[in-house]
């Protein structure tokens, strides 16, 4: 277990570096000059100079990536050249409002696509077992941008149900938070329980044919009890595991998701400085969630090895 | 994560190849999911190769009199906020992104499978690196990497698909990678070393023959996720140009006409559902199909 | 099946009631804006949507009405001497910042100091006709010059002219922007980047007997329709920018209001002349260009993309506005006399373009539809869709033939018109040089009478429409819909929403 461990931290650092040199290279790879974006309408020549000489981009690339990951290192994630904010604090005002949209995607994901699994897999073969396949394949051919824009036409547009776009957080007002966010987080929630239903529905297939459900069967309990005593206990790690794994995706995967429900997470965060060349702020928000994202695998990985000890060798 | 298929070494042969494909082939179409999706995007196909035969009108022809009009018997899927006509304008974007959903996979198969070939034959410093570069841009957002590339490369339809085809890659290197790593160490593969095949003949004709399935099976799914990809940069404005049609940039302009002519946000939408829909109904059929588990 | 039914009324009641507006003891508006803001700090501010937001915080030293006329605000009046080098304005008295600090002629020295020398500042090039700035007496200040600049008061009338508290500004330095503290009627109170900006009321406000609404919230909402959801489900009480098509929809609304003016900036296309790698029939000819002019039907443009709601327009500024030159009209569409013009030029339809259009779904039909057009004439307009960031960089760098582009507007025409044509200015990005022409720009800048300004701006206009640096195709109309609980509401040229006098019912 420890040599393992230490196996998988030890490929943690080089993959770090290398996600800092891919996300680094790819925002320099990118036309276009972020001191001319940041004068907007206001174009004068000495201005864009001092731009440039002010954030060190008339520096060669490797003493910018020095100069970055030497802030990086101490916790400085340099600083949003369109609003002159720390990118640290960004991140920090950004995180609540990502969590909480993920949180409750994954809430919902857990919610739709575990219970369908389970019915689908006991049910196996009768209706019931189509009808959740087939919302399965709903889910995962829905492109989340399709499902937005037809979600505000119908509930924002048409019935005023709820709100077209915007955040409020959960502390201000609760409920409205919810009201705000229950859309984005069924639509990115709705492609999760999709990839859950199929895992549960496979997983408990498998687990319902092994030969200790049978036992429990021969011995005269309630079917319902195999299920959700015996069955459901060893079939749910994996679709847990599976679970955080898409969590961690959410974090910045709800790029299209965000922009159109307006929601301030993340993924709106990362876009619009992609199309604003705020290099400070794409490097440092995509170099968290992608440590967070890898942590997420790190776990994932070790709860694998302590539920199946055969994986250990 | 642990999926890697435990087939017992010895069971597997150097078999014909015809015979496994032949059973795949009668095993896929007893399923009907598989069929219906193959049907359907055997369809696409068929209309986007005869779109100038089966559309109804040109469809990049502006009608100043016939502006968002909705459904009617001369427009059966309504026009846009041009006056053109919906209907053949989907036609002629399946074009586009079935297009885009075919390139960007072979881009991804032909940079992922050999990289990731190389990484589980060679295994040691070689291997190490390139899971680590491949680890690093999975942990980074797809579309991320897609939008950004597709920034780089410039706009237009054949950029984006170079970039989704980048994005994908590392996917089908993992994957590669993995399959390489349980094959190799089967008898066939040491009786040909031990025979003196060099590792390219080993590769081509003893490895790639069998990671075949799970290739195919991950193409089919990656195409699907690609079209999706496609639209969403197009949706950005990243992809196809105007005023040529694909189903993502109708998807764009359609936002803004939201309240008067939803149908313009309708029907590319819908054929992208479609689309992809069909493509993991074949995908699922497939990976039934090639797993030899399955088998009763 | 109880519990299941209790689940389903909390779901009921959850979204009910956040779906009802709220009963608040203080008013609060809140406006949709169509972008995020820059930073907010008038010296480093270079957005059109952070003006809006300055409206509510940062008064200035001038404002316009609705007439465009400039009137006093926290000046109470200027005085320029006969040779055109001094301007000497007075201050307005008791007026506070929001930290307390009083406004005088030192914080007004300070504020222009500020803009002219902080590093990065974008008012500097506003204001480089300002040599240095004497303080007269504590309520006088006199802007020496370096030259005549008539545009200057017009300038002041935005951003440079906006006053900061000199002790704050002095301690946030390069982070004034976080929390600016200005002298206008609402106070920071906090930012969430991509989500809102908070004022709040200032009680200590020179004009505070005109401000009823205590709390003004900005939240940016790209999405033009999802905007618009919001404002008629009453999420929002004031949004700008609505979409000329969504017209019909907010007056169909008997709980909406729509105010509306034409726009200061232009919408139009920049034809690459000096710079044009390829030397395209177009940078090649100014009949090519005519050509192009005349096989655009504006007015059909204006009915397709935009119902007939916008401006169509041939000049940097609209029809309806004082500088307009009517020697100059519109001419109407003759696609056979713009296929002759290609003949006379010497070119064989098709005349391939490099049409680059920056990113949007209105720029990008506006486009498709200008490339339809001229198509009949024989132009094979090829649009190419490009990133507005990238945009930018290929169009200094001359790597286009056609470019889209937008102004949003500047009171004084000189805004509209020097930085575009004026030789070597940093957005003469057509490089068309002509020293005629130059000479106008710079005498209309030394000129304070409108009529001799006029005659001037006469001349350019003549040369701009025969060698067509800029195509113009229309002005906008500023289009905000608001709730009709919301009085006093009236639209300015700037575009920008003013708060004095509003009340909330």
């Amino acid at each position: 277990m420890l040599t393992f461990l230490a196996r998988r931290l030890s490929q943690i650092i080089p993959t770090l570096i290398f996600v800092s040199i891919l996300i680094f290279s790819l925002q320099q790879l990118l036309p276009g000059d972020p001191a001319l974006v940041m004068a907007g309408e206001e174009r004068d020549p000495a201005v864009i100079e001092q731009i440039r000489k002010q954030y060190r981009l008339d520096q060669p690339l490797p003493i910018q990536y020095g100069y970055w990951i030497k802030g990086v290192l101490s916790g400085d994630f340099g600083e949003s050249l369109r609003i002159k904010m720390p990118v640290r604090d960004l991140i920090v005002q950004k995180l609540p409002v990502t969590l909480q949209l993920a949180s409750m995607a994954i809430v919902i994901a857990f919610l739709i696509g575990i219970p369908a699994g389970i019915v689908s897999a006991v049910k196996r073969g009768t209706g019931w077992d189509y009808a959740a396949n087939l919302f399965a394949l709903w889910g995962i051919s829905t492109p989340n941008f399709w499902l937005g824009i037809m979600l505000i036409f119908v509930f924002s547009i048409q019935l005023g149900w709820l709100p077209a776009s915007g955040y409020v957080s959960l502390a201000e007002d609760w409920r409205a938070s919810l009201a705000a966010t229950i859309m984005p987080a069924f639509v990115l929630g709705n492609a999760i329980a999709a990839i859950l239903m199929r895992h549960t529905r496979s997983a408990m297939l498998q687990v319902l044919s092994s030969d200790y459900i049978r036992t429990a069967r021969a011995k005269g309990i309630s079917e319902r009890q195999v299920i959700l005593r015996h069955a459901l206990r060893n079939a749910l790690t994996p679709v847990i595991t599976l679970g955080a794994l898409e969590l961690g995706t959410l974090l910045s995967g709800a790029v299209l998701t965000e922009q159109i429900f307006s929601i301030p997470g993340f993924g709106k965060l990362i876009v619009d400085a992609v199309f604003n060349r705020d290099y400070a702020v794409v490097q440092g928000v995509v170099l968290v969630t992608a440590t967070v994202y890898i942590m997420l695998n790190l776990i994932a990985d070790l709860a694998y090895v302590l539920v199946n000890p055969r994986l250990r060798s | 994560m642990a999926e890697t298929t435990l087939s017992s070494p010895g069971i597997r042969t150097l078999a014909p190849l015809e015979r496994p494909i032949q059973r795949a082939w009668r095993s896929l179409v007893k399923r009907r999911g598989a069929m219906v999706g193959l049907g359907l995007i055997t369809a696409f196909i068929l209309l986007a190769v005869l779109a100038p035969l089966v559309a109804p009108y040109d469809p990049i022809k502006t009608s100043w009199a016939f502006v968002r009009k909705a459904p009617s018997a001369a427009h059966w899927f309504g026009t846009d906020d041009l006056g053109r006509d919906v209907l053949a304008r989907v036609i002629y974007g399946a074009r586009a992104s079935l297009l885009a959903g075919a390139i960007s996979v072979v881009i991804a198969l032909s940079i992922g499978v050999p990289i990731g070939m190389i990484a589980g034959y060679r295994g040691g410093v070689i291997d190490a690196l390139i899971s680590r570069i491949t680890d690093a841009m999975l942990a980074c957002p797809f579309l991320i990497l897609a939008i950004a590339l597709a920034a780089f490369l410039g706009p237009s339809l054949g950029n984006a698909m170079i970039a989704i085809g980048i994005s994908a890659t590392p996917i089908f290197v993992r994957l590669t990678r993995g399959e390489v790593l349980s094959v190799k160490v089967e008898e066939y593969v040491e009786a040909a070393r031990s025979v003196g095949d060099t590792d390219l003949q080993i590769a081509v004709r003893h490895i790639l023959p069998n990671i075949m399935p799970a290739l195919l099976v991950q193409a089919t799914l990656s195409v699907a996720a690609a079209i999706i990809a496609e639209a969403a940069l197009s949706f950005l404005g990243l992809g196809q140009q105007p005023p040529a049609p694909s189903w993502g940039s109708m998807l764009n302009a359609a936002q803004r006409f939201l309240t008067n002519a939803p149908w313009m946000a309708i029907w590319p939408g819908l054929a992208i559902f479609l689309v992809v829909l069909s493509l993991n109904l074949l995908g699922d059929g497939l990976r039934d199909a090639l797993d030899p588990q399955q088998e009763e | 099946m109880l519990r299941k039914n209790w689940c389903l009324a909390a779901l009921a009641a959850v979204l009910m009631t956040s779906c009802g507006t709220l009963a608040q003891a203080q008013t609060t508006l809140r406006i949709g804006l169509a972008e995020d803001p820059d930073v907010l700090d008038p010296t480093m501010a270079r957005t059109y949507v952070g003006r809006i937001v300055f409206a509510a915080t940062c008064d200035k030293l001038f404002d316009i009405d609705d007439k465009l006329n400039i009137v006093p605000q926290l000046a109470l009046s200027h005085e320029t001497s006969a040779d055109g080098k001094e301007v000497t304005i007075k201050l307005r008295p008791g007026v506070k910042f929001h930290d307390g600090e009083p406004f005088d002629a030192e914080a007004a020295k300070f504020s222009i100091d500020r803009h002219l020398t902080f590093p990065g500042s974008f008012r500097k090039p506003e204001l480089a006709s300002v040599d240095h700035v004497d303080v007269v007496d504590p309520l006088t200040i006199k802007l020496v010059l370096k030259a005549p600049f008539s545009p200057l008061i017009a300038q002041l009338t935005d951003r440079a002219g906006m006053m900061v508290s000199p002790k704050a500004a002095k301690e946030a330095g390069d982070k004034f922007g976080l929390r600016p503290v200005c002298a206008g009627p609402y106070k920071f109170v906090e930012r969430v980047q991509q989500d809102r900006i908070v004022f709040e009321k200032f009680a200590d406000y020179w004009n505070k007997d005109n401000v009823f609404i205590d709390k003004i919230v900005y939240q940016p909402i790209v999405d033009a329709t999802v905007r618009l959801a919001n404002l008629k489900s009453g999420g929002l009480d004031l949004i700008e920018r609505v979409l000329a098509t969504d017209i019909k929809d907010v007056r169909a609304d008997s709980k909406l209001a729509l105010s509306t003016a034409i726009e200061l900036g232009y919408q139009g296309i920049t034809l690459n002349i000096g710079k044009d790698k390829a030397k395209g029939p177009l940078s090649q000819s100014a009949k090519v260009r005519q050509a192009l002019d005349l096989s655009i039907d504006r007015e059909a443009l204006n009915q397709v993309v935009f119902n007939g709601e916008f401006m169509p327009g041939n000049q940097w500024v609209n029809p309806s506005h004082p500088y307009y030159q009517k020697a100059f009209p519109m001419r109407a569409r003759d696609v056979e006399k713009a296929k002759a013009l290609l003949k006379e030029a010497g070119v064989t339809p098709p005349v391939a373009v490099d049409f680059m259009v920056p990113k949007g779904a209105e720029t990008e039909a506006v486009a498709q539809v200008v490339q339809s057009m001229a198509a009949e004439a024989g132009f094979d307009m090829k649009i190419r869709v490009t990133e507005f960031a990238t945009s930018l960089k290929q169009a200094e760098a001359g790597d286009y033939q056609a470019y889209m582009l937008s102004w949003s507007g500047r009171i004084d025409p000189d805004g509209n018109s020097y930085v575009f044509m004026k030789k070597n200015a940093p957005q003469n990005y057509s490089v068309w040089e002509n020293a005629e022409a130059d000479k106008a720009l710079d005498d209309a800048r030394l000129v304070t009478d409108m009529a001799q300004r006029k005659a001037l701006y006469e001349k350019l206009a003549k040369l701009e429409i025969e060698e067509e640096p800029i195509l113009y195709l229309y002005h906008r109309r500023i289009l905000i819909a608001h709730t009709k609980k919301l009085e006093g509401y009236k639209q300015m040229p700037d575009g920008l929403v003013r708060l004095i006098g509003l009340k909330l019912k």
